[in-house]
């Protein structure tokens, strides 16, 4: 076992690696870890509430991969955007103002006016156009988050009474209904995204005195940008779940379903709400995911649903910073397994689960998970 | 009473089934059309289909083919290969994409006795010690030592690196043959690392192999992880060539790595759409194909497809019967059968001879460079 070990040490790549590679690596660490982190937030944040392990999570951020790339790459008829519009008017002012009341003036007509105009392009004048990359994401996102309502509606809310573990199993179920119903619809073909030049084009700095090829360190402004992205989503979550009311109601949720019943609270609608921001989340995570990972096929969201479920496990599954916080060190040890011990390349994954099993052993709570009965 | 007649007129009905089974001639089909592999199998199925519609009959009796998806898993296929046999009594069987399947697959054939020619599984435990496996493509130490002399000879490489899949035993074939061969030449391989299916990331190994220097890097991956490895390559700043096998013989190759494709080698069966001159039997298949799928350019995984049923045609022909152990006799013997891939003889290992075909990525094009003999 020791001679092993030693032999190990020997073989390791850390005595001749160089400053800019040590750097490299950490670049691809965080450009990684960061990826994981953005899926788990929309892991945790499901579970912080139901106390659900939602495994159709990794199937949400393949909807979002593909419905991204038939947004940006197909046409689309303007008529049919202009539904869209109205449509999308029309729920953000029931949101804001409930559904129930009478809109007032400017909405309605909004609403009234873009259905007239999308009537007029489908059957007067039918023209298409390409979506602006924006729009594509944001239509990309809404879709995906219906497609969480819609799961919700169908595989977990007739559940919601039924013992915890009857739940989980239907996750598994529709998870794996979404992946074959993939299968048909897009084909198991894996399909290429489009990338905008900008995010693509590396950045590339010395760190030695000459410019030789040894001493450059290389970063995609992507890999900068999904850190940030991931951040910013953190807090805007955290800005939801503890400064408002919806967020008081999930909150509320987390603890006791029944009496938050009780209390007048419609908790289907708020449980819906839930998973249309958690859908929401992994749209995001899975556009951020195929953008780098330009490849796009069913099963994609499989291994990287299983890391972000560890990340979240790391950082204490329920705790939002501490999903982010899991993700970017479960990357950053991934990466140095293959960078100190290039021979047990191969080993990653195996490395990922083993690090599961420990937490789960030693520290279930993880990172920054509280005791249970206080978790969001 | 009742009984009785119920009980007779099952017994027609059975008899009556046998008798249409009679009438027909059953060739099953056992590829993955759904799961990981799908974009392979559904290459082959379109092949093996359109030389259904081509010759569809023999011995003046309709041939039907039965298929199975075997769902890129390995207990499917065997599950597929059984039901083949025992439920619908097929003469012989076709399949599969994918050596693991195949070798899954390969044992259930040899304990039904059933004749199977595989399509492109190219590892060689596929047929050894085989009676009844025989396929229409070469095997990976060939095609291995084919990369290797190719590396060698025409790129003038002394040093090359390896990047494989370790959980495919098409990877791990390929990448060792490819090594001895490299070695045996008098080159050096200076990094080998590794990754397991699933793994998007590669920047960990990439910045291993870059900071060794090799001429070539070897990555006997499937196209859609070989694309992204270019990319993440050509990101990271790599100088060096990608050289691959034949699964990344596919028209997305070039969609999905983009510019990082350029330059990209790799080995494959002799017949492509670009090649300059083409045997008969190749023109001929490409005419049916472009008129059966005009939108879709034809491929080599489908040239294979269709070479399969084709010798099937030619075996019972020279049969004369639909009796498995005779049909199983006739594609031993198979010698100087045109096809797609060139003159077709199967040799003692029940593999297809035939040289390597060299493909590489110009200007966003794939161009057929000519054919290579391995050199040991």
């Amino acid at each position: 076992m020791l001679e092993w070990f030693q032999g190990l040490y020997q073989s390791s790549a850390i005595a001749d690696m160089t400053l800019p590679q040590m750097i490299q690596h950490l670049f691809n660490a965080v450009a990684l870890g960061s990826l994981y982190g953005l899926i788990a937030i929309g892991y945790t944040m499901v579970y912080g509430i139901l106390r659900l392990i939602n495994f159709a999570h990794g199937d949400m951020f393949m909807l979002g991969a593909y419905f991204v790339f038939f947004t940006t790459v197909a046409f689309m008829p303007a008529g049919v955007a202009c539904f869209f519009i109205a449509v999308a008017i029309y729920v953000i002012y029931g949101i804001l103002r409930g559904f129930r009341r009478r809109p007032s003036l400017l909405p309605l007509s909004g609403v009234i006016g873009f259905v007239l105009s999308g009537l007029y392009f489908t059957a007067v004048k039918p023209v298409s156009f390409q979506l602006p990359w924006p729009a594509a994401l944001v239509l990309a996102i809404a879709a995906t988050s219906f497609c969480g309502v819609v799961v919700d509606r169908i595989a977990y809310r007739p559940l919601r009474d039924a013992p915890r573990i009857s739940a989980l199993i239907s996750a598994i179920g529709i998870s794996f209904f979404i992946e074959s119903l993939s299968v048909v619809l897009f084909t198991g073909l894996p399909r290429p995204v489009l990338q905008p030049e900008w995010l693509m084009t590396p950045i590339t700095f010395s760190l030695g005195a000459e410019k030789t090829a040894d001493s450059l360190v290389r970063i995609l402004p992507l890999s900068l940008l999904v850190p940030c992205i991931t951040a910013g989503l953190v807090l805007g979550l955290l800005f939801i779940i503890h400064r408002t009311k919806p967020g008081l109601a999930m909150r509320a949720i987390s603890r006791d379903i029944e009496t938050t019943r009780l209390m007048g609270v419609s908790v289907d609608k708020i449980i819906a709400l839930t998973f249309a921001l958690g859908s929401a989340l992994a749209a995001a995570s899975g556009i951020m995911w195929a953008l780098r990972y330009p490849q796009i096929q069913p099963y994609m969201g499989i291994t990287p649903g299983l890391k972000a479920f560890i990340a979240a496990v790391f950082g204490g599954i329920g705790s939002i910073p501490g999903a982010m916080v899991g993700g970017i060190l479960l990357g950053g040890m991934e990466i140095l397994l293959i960078a100190v011990f290039p021979q047990l390349s191969g080993y990653r994954d195996a490395f990922a689960f083993t690090l599961l099993i420990a937490i789960l052993l030693v520290k279930p709570t993880g990172l920054f998970g509280a005791k249970l009965e206080d978790k969001i | 009473m009742l009984k009785k007649i119920i009980a007779g007129f099952f017994a027609l009905l059975m008899l009556c089934g046998s008798a249409f089974a009679a009438e027909n001639i059953k060739i099953g089909v056992y590829l993955p059309l759904t799961g990981q592999n799908a974009f392979g199998g559904q290459l082959e199925l379109e092949g093996i289909q359109l030389a259904h519609k081509e010759a569809p009959s023999v011995l003046g009796r309709t041939v039907e083919l039965i298929i199975v998806d075997n769902k890129s898993d390995k207990v499917e296929a065997a599950n597929a290969v059984t039901r083949l046999t025992a439920r619908e009594n097929v003469v012989g069987i076709i399949g599969t994409y994918g050596s693991s399947l195949a070798m899954a697959g390969g044992e259930v054939a040899e304990a039904a006795k059933t004749p199977v020619i595989g399509t492109s599984c190219t590892n060689p435990l596929v047929t050894l010690g085989k009676k009844y496996y025989f396929r229409a493509c070469f095997i990976d130490p060939y095609q291995g030592a084919g990369a290797a002399t190719y590396a060698m000879q025409k790129l003038k490489a002394t040093n090359a690196a390896i990047l494989q899949d370790v959980a495919n035993d098409y990877a791990v074939g390929l990448a060792k043959f490819f090594e001895n061969s490299f070695v045996q030449q008098g080159g050096t391989i200076v990094a080998n690392l590794r990754y397991s299916s699933g793994d998007q990331d590669f920047t960990a190994q990439l910045t291993q192999i870059i900071s060794k220097k090799p001429d070539v890097v070897f990555v006997p991956a499937y196209f859609a992880e070989g694309g992204i490895i270019m990319k993440q390559a050509k990101e990271l700043g790599a100088a060096f060539r990608i050289m691959g096998g034949d699964a990344m013989d596919n028209p997305d190759t070039v969609k999905i790595a983009g510019g990082a494709a350029e330059g990209f080698l790799h080995t494959t069966f002799p017949y492509d759409p670009t090649m300059a001159t083409m045997n008969p039997v190749a023109q001929k298949f490409t005419d049916l194909w472009k008129k059966a799928y005009p939108d879709k350019d034809p491929n080599v995984n489908a040239a294979l497809g269709y070479t399969c049923y084709m010798m099937f045609i030619d075996a019972i022909n020279r049969a004369g019967s639909d009796d498995r152990e005779a049909i199983t006799k006739a594609i031993a013997e198979t010698k100087g059968l045109p096809a797609v891939t060139g003159t077709l003889t199967i040799n003692d290992t029940h593999d297809a001879e035939m040289p390597i075909g060299i493909i590489e990525i110009k200007d966003g094009k794939r161009i057929y460079l000519g054919e290579i003999t391995p050199a040991n």
